[in-house]
């Protein structure tokens, strides 16, 4: 069952653009959200806690200075 | 600035949105989390050249977005399973009728442009100004609010309106919901 839709699909009748743009609108906020959130909720895998604990060493990172601090190759 | 204990750790909370940031652009968990190890390589690597005082999740943000931009360009070409990977980065699974739903949500969010989606996630789901998200996409203000615009159009066509012929089943579950009447 594809509750969300289904119900959208009723308020999508005509002459109520407004009042459908709200609904949807809401409701695609709300799915991004409950996306995202989904995967916050995880924490912090391990691989990256030891990643930067290990990191943390004096001069651990130094092989990597060269990489530029943005990002862009 | 110096990686302090304090910074590490503000970088170590920064990793769950990182995270989600890296999924919701990528779709795949895989690819997101090597996208979130070597966001934090670089992080640490240059980490002198990070501001104190400001935003640091906005840095991290950009990072990781420059990082898939090349990445991108790199792996155009390759078939990618947009549909399969990222129910799999789920710790819990979802009921079925949610599952779907959410499933449907992210391949309409696919087809979003690129620049419409990461405008979108930046301000809709990682709660960052459209100021912020500009600096991070590294482009105008104006340019971000337009782009979140479009896509939260596009995302309603495909989802709401245009999209029901996209999901054949849903059109034979409501003629069996309208032909019980009710």
């Amino acid at each position: 069952m594809k509750d969300v839709k289904s119900q959208a699909s009723k308020v999508a009748a005509p002459g109520k653009p407004g009042r459908l743009n709200t609904e949807i609108q809401s409701r695609i906020g709300h799915q991004l959200r409950a996306m995202y959130d989904d995967v916050v909720r995880q924490g912090v895998p391990d691989r990256f806690a030891e990643l930067i604990k290990k990191l943390d060493a004096p001069g651990a990172t130094g092989d990597q200075q060269t990489a530029k601090p943005d990002g862009r190759d | 600035m110096p990686l302090t204990d304090s910074l590490r750790d503000d970088i170590l909370a920064s990793v769950p949105s990182l995270r989600a940031f890296a999924i919701s652009l990528s779709g795949n968990g895989d690819r997101a989390d090597d996208l979130v190890q070597e966001t934090l390589l670089r992080a640490l690597a240059n980490i002198d050249s990070f501001q104190p005082g400001s935003n640091l999740p906005a840095w991290l943000f950009t990072i990781l977005r420059n990082l898939f931009r090349s990445d991108y360009r790199k792996r155009r070409r390759e078939v990618e399973d947009a549909d399969g990977n990222y129910a799999k980065t789920l710790k819990t699974q979802p009921a079925q009728s949610a599952h779907l739903e959410f499933e449907e949500f992210r391949v309409a969010l696919d087809k979003l442009p690129q620049d419409q989606r990461e405008a979108l996630i930046l301000v809709g789901a990682s709660g960052f100004s459209y100021e912020d998200a500009a600096a991070i996409c590294g482009c105008a203000v104006g340019t971000i609010k337009s782009r979140v615009n479009r896509a939260r159009s596009k995302l309603s066509a495909l989802l709401y309106v245009d999209g029901a012929d996209d999901f054949g089943p849903d059109d034979t579950v409501r003629a069996v919901i309208g032909g019980s009447g009710g």
